[in-house]
């Protein structure tokens, strides 16, 4: 497998500064890839920096060091013209609440074509029109619903209008920050199939920002888990569940809640605390597993847990 | 011999409706519920399946434009000083009533959003002080010594100094544990939690939840968990009952829910939760919306989407049947009734319970 990546992001860092003395490191130092037509799950609770990941990736912010490369440009300092017209169209990102992401005062119609009319991507009125009516139909609402208003929707439905706007633009990596957390479960479960459908049909790579671990299981082809800024343990969804290497992930996967009440019942989930352990993450390396699965770890920390 | 259970709370033939532009929305019709001393119940369903609605009234807590119709809410106690039995009515309750004797101080609720359910201008000490003073007539000194209990209780450790904190500097996990100290200064019998996890990381959660029995097993609380994540359930609950569109839908012990669902609506409720163990390709996810509850629905509320509904689904609302062998399963659906046809839940469901049941060492009879 010779293939490009469509994203690489290399040592990632993001600061924000506070006060003349005080630094928040939300992201520090991570690196992962993103193959075409894949999903790449990145998982952590909150504060540890997976939102602010994605939103240096889409240059929401100005990463403080490190190279995010995108199609084989660097996207990471200041762009051209076209280097910023590729990332604007080519990326697109959903957000985790649907009523809050949309312009409560335009149509559907309006709000789905926007992207189109900031870069002149049409003929004439009929081309918008059915461009957008095509995108309707791809999310699963019909025509008429291109004439209403966000509020007339329901959650789910609204989370549709979301993914058909990032969508027609025809972007080759779509970054979704929770875009499912303020669902429904039922409903969820049709935004995620939704989702996987789309993702075959358009070769579209995701990044997906979740904390629900059971939802980026299903959904994910390799997994990240983020832990206080730092990437911890990253490998294929198979190799993170199968053989959870570093604690934090192991008390992630130990605190979901499995739908089995005699086995429910009987577990106590297992506590990480990062001041306690004894692990500095600064002093970590990457330390290879298998195939694809690394853990950050100190030499000593990994022939430990390995062991 | 069972344990004799001492009956909490008792609801009968509940109907709620709320008036809004769009029509009278019947929003809860006709449940009943039982909660006993000590033990966990839990109202699973969709959102809009009237869950919270049904809690509210248990509070007196409904919307101005929503009333209670019919049916009664039945709360059962001891009396503090005389310790004679005594029963009242809470739907007849006048709001001063309700006020003063009822909420906080009986049946006490933990909300979904911590940081929207604590006051962000009072320090936490004061926020769990308030209702002690208020209901208890405690002075400062009693209030603030329960105070620092209650947040010891809670897992809190620096309890004096947390208490000159605003909520604004903990986080969510810190938070939820003050609104359940707080829910807990009153020493209520009840204690409702509307999704009390929903805001929270998966960690945290876990925490919660186990924070929550913990208390539970030694206030002898009976709690009742609204939500609808099932792995909550699995976890907390004694006793499980699925709503669908304002209705108890089914009804039993949590083996018996998740072992043994016969209602449709619960198959597909576990069939489209994620496990760990799921490979397929596509999640199972229930065809169709939840009904407009604004209009009046013409037998079982459930049958349009319901792959096996059979005729008599779309004449009549089916009634409560008991399952065969159970004192506390029940089930509403006509294909429980003794004619009707037999129905096998679907296969992949089935797959999957059985490995439920193997991994839970649960043996078929």
């Amino acid at each position: 497998m010779n293939e490009q990546p469509i994203l690489e992001v290399k040592n990632l860092k993001q600061y924000f500064k506070v006060s003349r003395r005080f630094t928040v490191k939300a992201v520090d130092g991570i690196s992962f890839k993103i193959m075409p037509g894949q999903t790449y799950g990145l998982v952590g609770e909150s504060g540890s920096g997976k939102s602010t990941t994605g939103r240096s990736i889409i240059r929401l912010y100005k990463p403080t060091e490190g190279e995010i490369i995108f199609n084989g440009k660097n996207i990471s300092g200041n762009m051209s013209k076209d280097e910023l017209k590729l990332l604007r169209t080519k990326m697109q990102m959903i957000f985790q609440d649907p009523m809050a992401c949309l312009n409560p005062r335009r149509k559907v119609m309006d709000i789905i074509a926007e992207g189109l009319d900031i870069h002149h991507e049409y003929e004439n009125e009929q081309d918008r029109e059915k461009k957008v009516y095509e995108m309707l139909e791809l999310v699963g609402l019909s025509k008429e619903h291109a004439h209403r208003y966000p509020h007339q929707f329901s959650g789910g439905q609204r989370q549709r209008i979301g993914i058909a706007r990032a969508f027609i633009m025809h972007p080759q990596l779509i970054i979704a920050d929770e875009a499912i957390s303020a669902l429904d479960v039922s409903i969820q479960a049709q935004v995620v199939n939704l989702m996987k459908k789309i993702q075959k049909k358009t070769n579209t790579a995701y990044l997906f920002i979740a904390h629900d671990l059971s939802m980026v299981k299903y959904i994910s082809d390799h997994i990240g888990v983020l832990h206080l800024g730092h990437l911890v343990e990253t490998g294929t969804t198979e190799e993170i569940f199968n053989n959870p290497i570093h604690p934090y992930t192991k008390s992630l996967l130990s605190a979901i809640p499995e739908p089995n009440p005699r086995v429910e019942k009987h577990r106590k989930s297992q506590t990480y605390d990062y001041e306690s352990s004894g692990i500095n993450y600064l002093e970590g390396t990457k330390h290879l597993v298998d195939g694809t699965h690394y853990v950050l770890a100190t030499d000593e920390e990994f022939a430990q847990w390995t062991r | 011999m069972e344990k004799q259970r001492e009956r909490i709370l008792k609801i009968r033939d509940l109907n709620i409706s709320f008036k809004t532009s769009g029509g009278t929305v019947k929003a809860v019709r006709g449940v009943n519920l039982d909660l006993y001393k000590g033990e966990t119940i839990a109202i699973v369903g969709e959102s809009g399946s009237g869950k919270s609605v049904t809690t509210k009234a248990i509070m007196g807590l409904l919307a101005n434009n929503g009333q209670i119709d019919s049916g009664m809410i039945e709360y059962h106690w001891n009396d503090e000083y005389t310790n004679e039995p005594k029963t009242v009515d809470i739907c007849q309750l006048s709001e001063k009533e309700l006020q003063s004797e009822i909420r906080g101080r009986k049946i006490a609720m933990v909300f979904q959003d911590p940081m929207t359910s604590l006051n962000p201008t009072m320090t936490i000490g004061k926020q769990i002080m308030e209702p002690m003073i208020y209901h208890y007539k405690r002075t400062k000194k009693e209030a603030y010594e329960k105070a620092l209990e209650l947040l010891e209780l809670v897992g809190i450790t620096d309890a004096e100094k947390r208490m000159k904190n605003y909520p604004h500097q903990l986080s969510g996990g810190m938070r939820q544990r003050i609104v359940i100290a707080i829910a807990l200064s009153c020493d209520p019998y009840v204690l409702i939690c509307d999704e009390p996890t929903t805001a929270l990381d998966v960690t945290i959660q876990a925490k919660i939840l186990e924070l929550i029995q913990d208390i539970q097993k030694k206030k002898e609380l009976s709690v009742i968990y609204i939500t609808h994540d099932l792995g909550v359930v699995a976890k907390v609950a004694d006793y499980v009952n699925v709503m669908y569109a304002g209705k108890i839908v089914e009804t039993g012990t949590i083996d018996e829910i998740f072992y043994d669902p016969r209602h449709p609506y619960t198959w597909g409720l576990l069939s489209s939760m994620p496990d760990l163990d799921t490979s397929d390709d596509e999640l199972y996810t229930i065809p169709g919306t939840p009904p407009n509850l604004a209009q009046d629905i013409q037998g079982d509320a459930f049958a349009p989407r319901n792959e096996f509904a059979l005729n008599i689904d779309l004449r009549e609302d089916p009634p409560m049947f008991d399952v065969p062998g159970s004192k506390s399963h029940q089930v509403a659906s006509w294909l429980m009734h003794p004619n009707a046809p037999k129905v096998e839940m679907p296969e992949t469901l089935r797959k999957r319970l059985e490995l439920m049941k193997k991994k839970g060492g649960v043996k078929d009879e």
